[in-house]
């Protein structure tokens, strides 16, 4: 079966696109699926970096469409995971150096080798992100529980509908289940309520990210870090599978183990 | 907020992000920005205003959303209607 193209938006910067792309690539690959992950932020170039795979970049995106190198050769192969791809974007050019078209001409080759091409969108509603979206079958949307993000998460929603790319999926990002339940952060629902969209996933708020980025290693791949399990239950729900979402609001403080623990009949 | 919530020093502050949210998406939504929707109840007075007797202190408009559907609703008491109160003769 050819690939699906999920493309990875949000509007605002800095919500994290970038590490959700990043670890739902590793947590796919994980399960066996054959995945390339596509950068499109041209001129800010940082999957290669998330990823840990920035000092093995010979050729770019750019250099694909106009022709310098074959796709293959500008496609890295993470040594972690044999299946897991990246291409990276070009970090000396604009945006204005591909095209929608590009980007669908670019899909469509690597589509018969792959299951999953995840495309990491920039930030803002400009060519790069149209560029972004222009390939996509399924667009996940990420957002933070904060005003600023979800209204921006709202406007990214009607572009990507006035596109016929939607109903995109919401990917609720650092969430403070502590902050949650002392009333000052908004709940999962919410943001549900606000945006009117599907839910593919909630990530806490977790250190691990950061140290994850230091390393170069997605949180994915780490069996202990929260993050990291919430986005492999995303990549689970994409592969179709029913994943119950974890009450991440009731939380793991002494008081949510306790409940958890009482609810479960001590199984927690 | 009750006593109990305050002596923890709770906030709910989230309560407050969800109603700025659910009023500035409102009007994004539309297109119409708050001060547009201040001078277009103002436009709406003047045209009433010549046609029927109104107290422009006490019409109300506002952007309504209930799922697909946005609405404007306007709230115009006509000032005339205490005057039609009035015995006949």
């Amino acid at each position: 079966m050819p690939a699906k193209v999920v493309t990875i938006t949000s509007g605002k910067g800095g919500v994290g696109k970038t590490t959700a792309t990043a670890n739902i690539g590793v947590a796919l690959a994980a399960e066996g699926a054959r995945v390339v992950c596509l950068d499109a932020d041209i001129g800010l170039r940082n999957l290669d970096v998330v990823m840990g795979l920035e000092n093995r970049i010979v050729y770019d995106l750019v250099d694909v469409v106009e022709g310098r190198c074959k796709l293959r050769q500008a496609m890295i192969k993470d040594k972690r995971l044999p299946e897991l791809h990246l291409i990276p974007a070009a970090q000396t050019r604009d945006k204005t150096a591909l095209s929608p078209k590009d980007m669908v001409r670019l899909a469509d080759e690597l589509r018969p080798e792959f299951d999953w091409i995840l495309v990491d969108s920039p930030a803002g509603i400009e060519r790069g992100f149209r560029n972004a979206i222009a390939p996509a079958d399924i667009v996940l949307i990420v957002t933070n529980p904060e005003v600023s993000a979800v209204r921006d998460a709202d406007r990214i929603i009607g572009l990507v509908e006035a596109e016929e790319k939607g109903p995109p999926k919401l990917v609720l990002n650092r969430i403070k289940p502590e902050m949650v339940r002392r009333g000052d952060m908004l709940a999962t629902a919410d943001v549900l309520e606000v945006l009117a969209i599907e839910l593919i996933g909630v990530v806490p708020e977790d250190d691990s990210i950061l140290v994850a980025s230091n390393h170069g290693a997605p949180a994915a791949l780490d069996g202990k870090s929260r993050a990291g399990r919430a986005f492999r239950d995303i990549a689970r729900r994409l592969n179709g599978e029913i994943v119950p979402f974890e009450d991440a609001e009731s939380g793991d403080g002494l008081f949510g183990r306790l409940a958890r623990l009482v609810r479960s009949g001590g199984q927690a | 907020m009750n006593f109990l919530q305050r002596l923890r020093g709770e906030s709910h502050s989230a309560a407050t992000a969800k109603n700025r949210l659910q009023f500035v998406l409102v009007h994004d939504r539309a297109d119409l920005a708050p001060g547009k929707l201040e001078a277009l109840k103002n436009d709406l007075i003047e045209v009433l205003s010549r046609h029927i007797e109104i107290d422009p202190r006490m019409v109300q408009i506002s952007l309504t959303r209930d799922r697909n559907q946005q609405r404007l609703v306007a709230d115009i008491p006509l000032a005339s209607a205490r005057a039609r109160r009035r015995p006949l003769n």
